[in-house]
């Protein structure tokens, strides 16, 4: 069993939103849309646990909305299959799919001149729901807009009406939750706030498959990532994809240079390699950071060196990312 | 998952909640147009001569009563032009078709929408109409709007046009991808039931009763398909994607 795997399989012993006895929420496999000689996306796979929050990363049109589209039956692939929330995909179970989850699309496509009560009122008739008002009390009170109820939907803030298409996506109670940049034009207080619903819900165990391109929010608040430049890239928690990406280093800074760097660094346990850095301390390539940071600094208090900084290098789920597309990007200019 | 009428009610309710609140649709498309297709009725109603020939007379209640049924068959097209093109410019489009609905239920949800208060408005002129033709017209005109078929064929033909005019309109919506160009291309597309009624009123083609029958019989199949017809041309793809496979 892969990282991949044991992911899933530990979410899904978790989570207490299970729909399908064990299955995953989603599984892709091969999945193609082309639009003409367009290609959208291409031969994507990958799997998604219950309650799992799920990061669907990529550049403007790399395809994550098209994918989202596609899942939620509104396109048809070109090839490839997929299962969503238990149900193959397929036109023919279009209807039965949609029932089972929820998109909140990038715009939040409200009715302004209705109110926030009547916007949730259609959409609850339209999942042919039972209990409406307790329904849209409780999809109100989970993302903190009870009070506004009453009000025009064309008399809130950009933020707030983001918050009334979350309680909208969340009236059916659904089984997948697509978040399509669900903080995509917000201001960093309002994208805040939505943050903290995602928080709200990841602990409540709903599953999300979220997309967006802004990387500080997929690592905050998912539990795997999967990047997408109209192929998938790669998937993966965001700890393994900068193992699998960058090899694990140690920073070092001392006050004054050594004068044979070398002769203190070369052979020492669990490191692989060094080279000057540009702040000029030095990087250290090593198979093991618990083992070679103990064993550099020996060497280095031994050697006479003040010690200034001697930490793990940090890779940032942005590293990762720019590493990849700046790949594709050299790829296609060849 | 079978046809749900709850789903149709949900967009019938959603829809008619926007246009109470839609000032253009109220003021404008449901009040002051009506009213501006009342006023030439009118005037040919009171401004008839007490003697005139009884043929003079029918050809005038025949072009006030044509006037009239302008309002189903414009009245509609002015908002059903905007059902589907309309949702996809404001961004409204993608979050309904994510639900379970139906094409069929979102369109006849569309649809009744319009017709019910096409209907309230249309009759509400005619009866005006009728009541000032009562209260005011000389004998010769009363009767001639009273005694002959006019009333029937008014009754009958403002839902049929209004139906017609309603999937006709929202046809031109669900394939054009501006506006303004849906509402003048379905305001075009009343030209032809209009035309045969006002060639009827002009005793260009005589009107008969088989006429009428067969033009009503028509117009029906035309009203109770067209939702078939306007669901196949509903492209889910096209209109979300803005392209097709």
């Amino acid at each position: 069993m892969n990282g991949l795997d044991e992911t899933t399989a530990e979410l899904e012993r978790t989570s207490n939103r299970d729909h399908s006895g064990g299955q995953a929420a989603l599984v892709v496999e091969h999945l193609t849309k082309r639009f003409g000689e367009r290609v959208a996306f291409d031969d994507v796979s990958f799997q998604v646990g219950y309650g799992e929050v799920f990061g669907f990363l990529g550049p403007n049109g790399a395809g994550k909305t098209t994918t989202v589209r596609t899942l939620g039956t509104l396109i048809a692939p070109s090839s490839g299959s997929a299962t969503v929330a238990g149900v193959p995909l397929s036109a023919a179970n279009g209807p039965a799919i949609r029932a089972r989850i929820s998109i909140m699309p990038e715009s939040p496509g409200l009715y302004l001149r209705l109110t926030v009560s009547e916007n949730l009122r259609c959409f609850a008739g339209l999942y042919e729901l039972d209990d409406i008002p307790g329904r849209i009390e409780r999809a109100l009170r989970a993302v903190n807009l009870l009070e506004r109820a009453g009000d025009p939907c064309g008399s809130l803030s950009k933020g707030l009406r983001q918050r009334v298409a979350l309680a909208r996506a969340l009236l059916n109670d659904p089984a997948v939750l697509f978040l399509d940049e669900p903080t995509s034009g917000l201001d960093p207080v309002a994208a805040h706030d939505v943050h903290e619903l995602i928080v709200t819900l990841r602990e409540r165990g709903v599953t999300i498959f979220l997309t967006t391109h802004r990387l500080e929010e997929a690592e905050r608040l998912c539990h795997r990532v999967a990047i997408l430049n109209t192929t998938l890239r790669l998937v993966g928690r965001p700890d393994e994809l900068r193992e699998q990406l960058f090899n694990q280093a140690l920073e070092v800074r001392v006050r004054d240079s050594l004068e044979d760097p070398g002769a203190v660094l070369d052979g020492l346990p669990g490191v692989d390699g060094w080279k000057q850095s540009a702040r000029g301390g030095y990087e250290l390539a090593v198979s093991d950071p618990e083992i070679a940071a103990p064993a550099v600094a020996r060497a280095l208090v031994g050697a006479g060196a003040d010690i200034l900084f001697l930490a793990e290098s940090r890779h940032s789920l942005e590293d990762v990312y720019l590493q990849l597309i700046d790949e594709d990007v050299e790829v296609k200019r060849r | 998952m079978s046809f749900s009428w709850t789903r149709v009610k949900a967009i019938l309710v959603k829809e008619l909640n926007d246009y109470r609140r839609n000032r253009f649709v109220m003021v404008f498309t449901m009040t002051l147009l009506p009213l501006i297709l009342i006023v030439v009725p009118t005037v040919q109603l009171l401004a008839a001569p007490a003697a005139e020939a009884s043929s003079r007379l029918d050809s005038r209640v025949g072009l006030s009563l044509l006037y009239l049924l302008l309002i189903p068959a414009i009245v509609p097209s002015m908002v059903s032009a905007y059902t589907v093109i309309g949702e996809r410019e404001q961004g409204t489009l993608e979050p309904i078709l994510i639900t379970p609905i139906r094409r069929e239920e979102f369109l006849i949800g569309k649809a009744l929408a319009i017709l019910i208060p096409t209907l309230v408005v249309a009759y509400a002129i005619f009866g005006t109409f009728l009541a000032v033709a009562a209260l005011f017209a000389h004998p010769g005109m009363r009767s001639a709007i009273f005694a002959g078929s006019h009333i029937p064929v008014q009754v009958v033909f403002t839902p049929l046009l209004a139906g017609w005019s309603i999937w006709v309109g929202i046809a031109i919506s669900a394939r054009s991808s501006d506006v303004r160009v849906a509402q003048q291309l379905s305001v075009f597309a009343n030209l032809p039931p209009v035309a045969i009624v006002a060639l009827m009123g002009f005793n260009v083609i005589t009107p008969s009763t088989g006429l009428a029958v067969g033009l009503a019989a028509a117009l029906l199949t035309v009203d109770a398909l067209g939702w078939r017809a306007v669901a196949a041309m509903f492209d889910r793809e096209r209109l979300i994607a803005g392209a097709r496979s």
